[in-house]
């Protein structure tokens, strides 16, 4: 019974999320028809309850563990809310973001409970909290708007951040990252990230003169040699891409991509060259298989992990991942193909591309520059920081060690992505929303 | 130009680019995604078979591993589940099959190890697999399916009998390998209890493969590869190289003797082959350009990988290009820093008996369910060209001509038509010279089914030790 149960439970967890999946496509493509727009949107919280009851399945049935349910009911109450709350309290929200935000949430909150309870009951405490935060940030930002002159104020604020970390900091696996206040470690670079996006949308919006785009580049590239220097290389390359990006969508001109990219292979082949703990990231990449007794040891269990379970997964709680080291934090994709499915973490992979596509459609139909510019800076910080964390632990480019956004485990992830996308909602439609209002309720 | 349309150009601008940065992404996105299911797929069968993957043991907790049968249907490993659930591996060949079926125990080795996902993955229904969970036993694991035959293999383990070496046979027309057999032997079914002794062996060496990871000096053997070489430097003039033996070779100080210090005389490059005169050889290299050897070293594949997933070392040589005169000598006839594996002699030999294109040696024909249906079986694949056809075949008239009047001739005479060459490779051990004995080769002559190689360790003259062992194994197979 338990096996049929199981398999079962496996086609069906796959074939419901491409359906999900293909929908967030859809979305994208339908945008201006409001009313199938809203079918599917609802559809796809079907979809997303559907999944969590075939997830807990595979749980109860496998472990014959009761109090599972409690996290069932809890983690049901708060994916119910959120949506409802969103949509009820903020009508020009983003329902389609709303609900892939909801998904990611769900999958990390359960393969975390599959990896630690402990860690799950801090996790479900984290998304709790953060959502509330963020919808009271929301009301702020919708009643008395943002002071986007302060940009200024936002770098020095984000350098002082980093340049404290980089003093005081602790010592975290060789990365000087985070501060302990009171039993609660910080990871400042994951906030810092958001005032890196308000100080470049603040100085570009109005004038994207070479001035100015020097001036800002000169800040950028100090939080960026902070954070090289505290070896947290994921986040030094995510505010690097994000400075390029967000300067050629300023001023619309490609020299700016294409120099900026240049820039970045120099610097990036002269940091291989000053810097051995660069070096030795680039030398595990390339042959993880040399050192698997010591550097190469997490890059190949994740790479195990990852292909263990093939295309619909080994189920919950049948698979290995946790002879990952810190599979909850920098490598939790490969813990979700080995147990899901690779065909549900692709398809997951998918969503965060339709969820960073949807972003830049918001910023498209955006008249604020200002708020063009932010969300499609928001766009950028999140897939590029999937892109990192995903493609780090599958061999596809060098780890950093940066987490992966609403599904890592982690307070300062949890908070600091759903606060980014709160700010994207808070600020979005509002000069426009009497004659766009796209995705209503 | 007015502030209004200046605000709408940037506004077409920074459209323009948030599309730009959002198809960027969208390509970089798709490619890992692609990449992520290709990469993982297809290497899931070698990532299982990692011994620092640990799912092998949550396997075993629901499949019960498969069998392992040779080519001609003969169970070579099975195992049994005991009344605690526990799984037991038997080899009811013992020590026979020792280093090509391997073991799984701890670690893995051999066919153990290169079929280990097979063996622990199941190809059953999901109805059969419930009717198996209903009655409490674990799911029977897909067989493997060897390209070794029981006869050839009894008949080369018994042949080299107690003394260190290696023997390995193999089909020239597909790669497939029909005996490997590395003395000395262990009974793969006692790995559990001996792990310790075993493992910390170092001196006899029982768990190393010596047919894959021996390195050896090639000797006389190598002469194909010096003859090779001076082919390519002279084509089609071969057959006007003359020399006349005095029994040693001395050039810069460096001199090499022939086997026991015979003169041969005059000879043409056919019976310098056949007697294997080691001064004509020597001379044959020095004629060669340095060049010329160089390549066809690169070409055979030395100093460099194999095409060949079983776990080898690869074979080394002097590099011909900067070598100065006595460490040519030395490389002519395999001595000096040449070390090399008899796989990969092996395998140029079965090249030579395919027309110098090789097929990739393998031990695994066919992955087969509980109920002996084929699932999956391995397709011949290239190994390259290792030389031309015309090359190959001078190489096939000069190896018979060993066997018709050369080293190797008590081989002929018999039902089959064989060639081959020999070699007496000389190794310092110490403060003395050991010899051993080589024989690689292939037979019928004109149209080769088999192609063996024979080392055996500190054994003396390789016409009386190594060519006997190749007539067995010829024997057994044409008398089938």
């Amino acid at each position: 019974m338990t096996l049929l149960l199981t398999e079962i439970s496996k086609y069906l967890i796959t074939l419901v999320m491409l359906v999900y999946t293909a929908e967030c496509f859809l979305i994208l493509y339908r945008t201006g028809t409001e009313r199938s727009v809203r079918g599917l949107c609802t559809r796809q919280t079907i979809f997303l309850f559907a999944l969590h009851a075939l997830f807990f399945t595979q749980i109860i049935v496998h472990t014959g563990n009761l109090r599972y349910l409690a996290f069932y009911f809890v983690q049901l109450v708060v994916l119910v809310l959120t949506p409802v709350l969103f949509t009820k309290l903020f009508p020009e929200c983003s329902r389609p973001i709303v609900n892939n935000m909801c998904m990611l949430l769900m999958t990390g909150m359960t393969i975390i409970l599959r990896i630690s309870t402990e860690k799950a009951v801090r996790q479900m405490v984290f998304v709790t909290v953060s959502l509330a935060i963020g919808l009271l940030m929301i009301f702020f930002l919708r009643r008395n708007g943002f002071p986007r002159q302060l940009w200024l104020l936002y770098a020095g604020l984000g350098a002082a951040a980093l340049l404290v970390v980089l003093v005081l900091g602790a010592a975290v696996y060789g990365s000087r990252i985070n501060y302990t206040i009171l039993g609660f470690t910080f990871q400042p670079s994951e906030f810092v990230k958001i005032l890196f996006v308000l100080f470049l949308s603040g100085a570009l919006y109005q004038s994207q003169k070479i001035g100015r785009v020097l001036l800002t580049g000169l800040i950028a590239a100090a939080h960026v040699v902070i954070l090289v220097l505290s070896k947290d290389l994921g986040s030094a390359l995510i505010f690097f891409v994000v400075y390029i990006c967000m300067v050629f969508i300023a001023s619309g001109r490609p020299g700016y991509l294409i120099g900026g990219v240049l820039l970045g292979i120099t610097a990036s082949v002269a940091a291989y060259y000053f810097f051995g703990h660069v070096r030795s990231r680039v030398l595990i990449f390339l042959d993880p298989w040399a050192t698997i007794d010591s550097n190469g040891y997490q890059i190949a269990q994740s790479l195990f992990s990852l292909s263990s379970g093939t295309w619909l997964g080994r189920g919950l709680f049948l698979g290995r991942p946790t002879s990952i080291p810190f599979v909850e934090d920098d490598v939790v994709f490969s813990a979700i193909a080995e147990e899901m499915g690779l065909i549900f973490a692709m398809a997951l992979l998918m969503v965060c591309l339709a969820t960073f596509l949807l972003l830049l459609q918001e910023a498209l139909q955006a008249q604020d520059p200002w708020c063009r510019l932010l969300t499609s800076g928001i766009a950028v910080t999140y897939l590029f920081q999937v892109f990192l964390t995903v493609g780090g632990g599958t061999k596809f480019i060098p780890l950093t060690g940066v987490t992966l956004p609403f599904v890592s485990y982690g307070g300062s992830s949890v908070l600091s992505t759903i606060l980014m996308f709160c700010l994207f909602e808070g600020v979005s439609r509002q000069e426009d929303h009497l004659h766009t209002p796209v995705w209503t309720g | 130009m007015t502030e209004r349309t200046q605000t709408a150009r940037r506004q077409a601008g920074a459209s323009h680019a948030i599309f730009g940065i959002g198809v960027l992404f969208a390509v970089l996105f798709v490619s890992m995604t692609a990449y992520i299911g290709y990469y993982s797929y297809a290497y899931r069968k070698e990532l299982m078979g990692n011994s620092y993957n640990r799912r092998t043991a949550l396997l075993e907790e629901e499949v019960l591993r498969g069998d392992i049968l040779s080519a001609d249907g003969a169970v070579l490993a099975y195992s049994e589940e005991d009344a605690a659930g526990k799984q037991h591996r038997v080899y009811p060949y013992g020590a026979v099959f020792s280093h090509a079926v391997g073991y799984a125990v701890r670690d893995r080795a051999g066919v153990e190890a290169l079929g280990n996902y097979d063996l622990l993955h199941t190809a059953l229904s999901l109805k059969d697999r419930i009717a198996y969970e209903n009655e409490g036993k674990l799911f029977p694991g897909n067989n493997v399916r060897t390209t070794l035959y029981v006869d050839l293999q009894i008949a080369a383990y018994e042949a080299l009998g107690n003394r260190k070496g290696a023997v390995i046979v193999s089909n020239p027309k597909t790669g497939e390998i029909y005996a490997m057999v590395s003395g000395p032997s262990y009974d793969p079914g006692t790995m559990e209890e001996n792990w310790e002794t075993m493992t910390a062996d170092t001196e006899r060496g029982v768990l190393l493969n010596r047919a894959t990871q021996g390195l050896y000096p090639a000797g006389s053997t190598f002469k194909i590869v010096t003859t090779l070489a001076y082919l390519k430097n002279n084509p089609g003039y071969y057959t006007d190289y003359a020399y006349n033996c005095y029994g040693s070779f001395s050039s810069e100080g460096e001199t090499v003797h022939c086997y026991g210090g015979i003169a041969h005389g005059q000879l043409t490059l056919r019976q310098a082959f056949a007697v294997s005169c080691n001064s004509a050889f020597v001379d044959l290299g020095l004629k060669t350009e340095q060049d010329a050897l160089s390549s066809t070293l690169k070409q055979l594949r030395f100093n460099t990988t194999l095409p060949c997933d079983l776990n080898y070392k690869p074979s080394r040589t002097a590099d011909p290009k900067t070598a100065e005169v006595p460490a040519r000598m030395q490389l002519a006839i395999g001595q000096g820093e040449t070390a090399m594996s008899p796989l990969h002699l092996n395998m140029i030999t079965a090249a030579i008996a395919n027309g110098g294109e090789l097929n990739k040696p393998f031990l695994i024909a066919a992955v087969e369910d509980s109920s002996g249906q084929v699932i999956e079986e391995t397709k011949v694949k290239s190994g390259g060209s290792l030389m031309s056809a015309e090359d190959a075949k001078i190489l096939r008239d000069l190896m018979r001509e060993v066997v018709v009047s050369g080293t190797g001739a008590s081989l002929s005479g018999r039902s089959y038509e064989a060639a081959g060459k020999t070699g007496s490779a000389e190794h310092a051990q110490g403060d003395n010279i050991v010899t051993h004995a080589w024989f690689t080769g292939f037979a019928p002559a004109s149209d080769p089914e088999i192609c063996v190689t024979i080392i055996v360790e500190g054994a003396g003259s390789s016409s009386t030790v190594a060519v006997p062992i190749a007539g067995i194994l010829f024997d057994t197979w044409f008398n089938r």
